[in-house]
């Protein structure tokens, strides 16, 4: 493909705003909006208006969280991950699962602070002598989360940006007036000479290898949170694979989601094609099958070992009040991927898209089920309570998805979403100047599968 | 003349252009190559690769290591605190955050590098935006007067080369 149509395809967005643009941001700007008002009023009338109440400390808030930062396994690790391996096909899709990761973390770093019923008072959690003697436990895994989720953050975003210099490049050569000064700064003066490429290559290998094993340290210091209580259900070696594996499984149904969309609405048919849903719909069944092998090990353990605290919570979700979301949760990260990937007749972009919804929506239900019907029925009686969620944390619940949704649509206004120079690095016809060579490469050879 | 330059089309003409500013006399650090994407196929795309941005990265890590050592040493001493038993200063917990700035300070590392390694936010001598286009720019930045028409012959003298002096 020549580089002056694949410039003109995908920097498209960038030079032209239509209606739909403006019809999306008003739109999910709107419930953002909405869920900032319902915070504020958190904020003013107190915590009271949450269905956070003793013993359940722990609801919508920390099961969007969980979420989030799952959902942030999508881009980085797996972009590193098939770098790594030099996966031709990864090419389109690189960049379209980074951004999840940035955006995804942000939206879910936010947690902690709506968590906090007075955020103003948040420097109190800042070492430093005072007279209230508060003095902060720096073995705690909070601190742990700390560390794991910056780290991971700043990581990801440089391993977003990085790339992103020779595409800014680009868009300085062909943009005017402000647009042509702001792209030029981004672009950090990047003329492509070889040992501009050269190094570049260099630092994206070396960031591939180190934030594979930031990236799963993040989600197990996430499942540490739960692990290290002493609570039924949550004290258990298995967290931290089990909380891994489920990341890594909503982050590709996200990624699979988004893809589907820019394909549809910046009309990315020829970049993003059926083989890259294809590939990422097998590696979905993989999650989805290893994701049953976890959940099946824990209750196997917890059945086995018959401990009454661990059976109260087991019963409670296997049968009891929150059976329905359970086997909702099952249907939706088991049967759904496993019959719509393991079929190849449903492995289209269709079948993708509807597995990745329903894995989707199990894999929040997980969270949720992993933190309420514990928390609601520990050792003794007396701290056994339900919990029923207030329009103020659904509102805040709904509205993540709506700030992903609007964060993702602006990025793709101002930055290609498509990595250019990667995609021209992978078709061979311009670069050696004689096309359908043997030195043919995988973007090509995709594409009779279309 | 700030700069003598050709554009080429595909990458074994630029590789052609090269070797002929090699054979008129010009040092392989003297010659500016850019292209939209690395052209690893070529000899010419690997002038200048030599690099010890893993070595860098390696000591960023280090770095990285002594400083969250440190920063778990001084915070847990200062304001010791009985946790469960916990030693004050307690390895297990530690080495998270150790393993975590780690890998922060690798990953700094690396990036710092490429910025000042590869010359990124620095003004460039020259530049032509059909690189962006596709095109590979073989030139020579500030040609010596008396080697200019050799130069200027040496870029034209491939099929399909556009020849530009600034």
């Amino acid at each position: 493909m020549a580089h002056s149509r694949i410039n003109n395809d995908l920097l498209r967005p960038l030079f032209q705003t239509t209606w739909r643009f403006y019809l999306l941001v008003g739109l999910f700007g709107t419930v953002v909006l909405t869920a900032l008002v319902a915070w504020l009023s958190q904020a003013y009338f107190g915590f009271g208006i949450t269905g956070i109440r003793w013993p359940i400390y722990w609801g919508f808030y920390v099961t969007n969280f969980v979420f989030w930062i799952g959902i942030s396994h999508a881009g980085t690790l797996i972009s590193a991950i098939l770098r790594l391996v030099d996966a031709g096909w990864r090419r389109p899709v690189t960049r379209c699962a980074e951004v999840i990761t940035v955006f995804a973390l942000m939206i879910g770093a936010m947690f902690p602070i709506i968590h906090l019923g007075r955020p103003w008072q948040a420097f109190w959690l800042i070492p430093y002598p005072s007279e209230r003697l508060i003095w902060p436990n720096f073995r705690s895994p909070l601190v742990w989360d700390f560390f794991a989720i910056n780290t991971y953050l700043t990581g990801s975003v440089l391993f977003l940006f990085l790339p992103m210099i020779p595409d800014f490049a680009v868009v300085r050569d062909k943009a005017t007036g402000l647009r042509k000064k702001i792209y030029g700064v981004l672009a950090l003066g990047w003329r492509g000479t070889p040992k501009q490429w050269n190094r570049l290559e260099s630092a994206m290998s070396i960031m591939a290898v180190a934030i594979i094993p930031v990236a799963v340290s993040v989600h197990t210091i996430v499942s540490f949170d739960f692990s290290m209580a002493p609570v039924p259900m949550w004290h258990t070696t298995i967290f931290g694979p089990y909380f891994v594996a489920g990341a890594i499984f909503s982050g590709i149904a996200a990624l699979l989601i988004a893809m589907a969309v820019l394909r549809r609405f910046l009309h990315l048919q020829e970049y993003l094609l059926p083989i890259h849903f294809q590939n990422l719909g097998k590696l979905l069944l993989v999650m989805a099958l290893l994701w049953g092998y976890f959940v099946f090990n824990e209750r196997l353990v917890t059945y086995y070992g018959n401990e009454p605290s661990e059976m109260g919570v087991f019963w409670r979700t296997q049968r009891e009040s929150f059976a329905p979301l359970y086997w909702t949760m099952v249907i939706c990260n088991f049967v759904l991927p496993v019959v719509l990937m393991g079929v190849k007749y449903f492995r289209t972009i269709t079948g993708c898209v509807i597995a990745s919804l329903g894995v989707i929506v199990g894999m929040w239900l997980e969270r949720f089920l992993i933190i309420v019907p514990s928390l609601g029925h520990k050792y003794l009686p007396y701290s056994f309570a339900t919990y029923r969620p207030q329009p103020v944390e659904i509102i805040i619940a709904i509205a993540t998805f709506a700030a992903m949704t609007l964060l993702y649509v602006l990025f793709a206004k101002f930055v290609p979403i498509i990595s250019i120079w990667e995609l021209k690095a992978g078709d061979p016809t311009d670069r050696l100047g004689h096309p359908h060579s043997a030195a043919v490469r995988p973007v090509l050879m995709d594409r009779p599968r279309d | 003349m700030k700069a003598i330059y050709g554009l080429y089309g595909d990458g074994q003409s630029a590789q052609q252009a090269v070797n002929r500013l090699r054979a008129n006399g010009v040092a392989d650090r003297a010659i500016v190559v850019m292209s939209a994407q690395p052209m690893e196929e070529f000899e010419f795309g690997h002038m200048d690769s030599r690099t010890r941005i893993w070595w860098i990265a390696c000591l960023g890590g280090l770095l990285g290591m002594a400083a969250a050592f440190g920063l778990a040493w001084i915070t847990e001493v200062s304001w010791p605190i009985n946790v469960g038993g916990l030693p004050t200063f307690a390895w297990w917990p530690n080495l998270i955050i150790i393993f975590e700035l780690t890998m922060l300070g690798a990953i700094l590392a690396t990036v710092v590098t490429l910025v000042v390694t590869a010359g990124l936010g620095r003004r460039s001598s020259f530049y032509d935006p059909a690189v962006s286009d596709g095109k590979i720019l073989v030139g020579v930045a500030n040609p010596p007067e008396a080697s200019v028409r050799e130069l200027e012959t040496a870029l034209g003298a491939i099929h399909g080369a556009q020849v530009k002096t600034i």
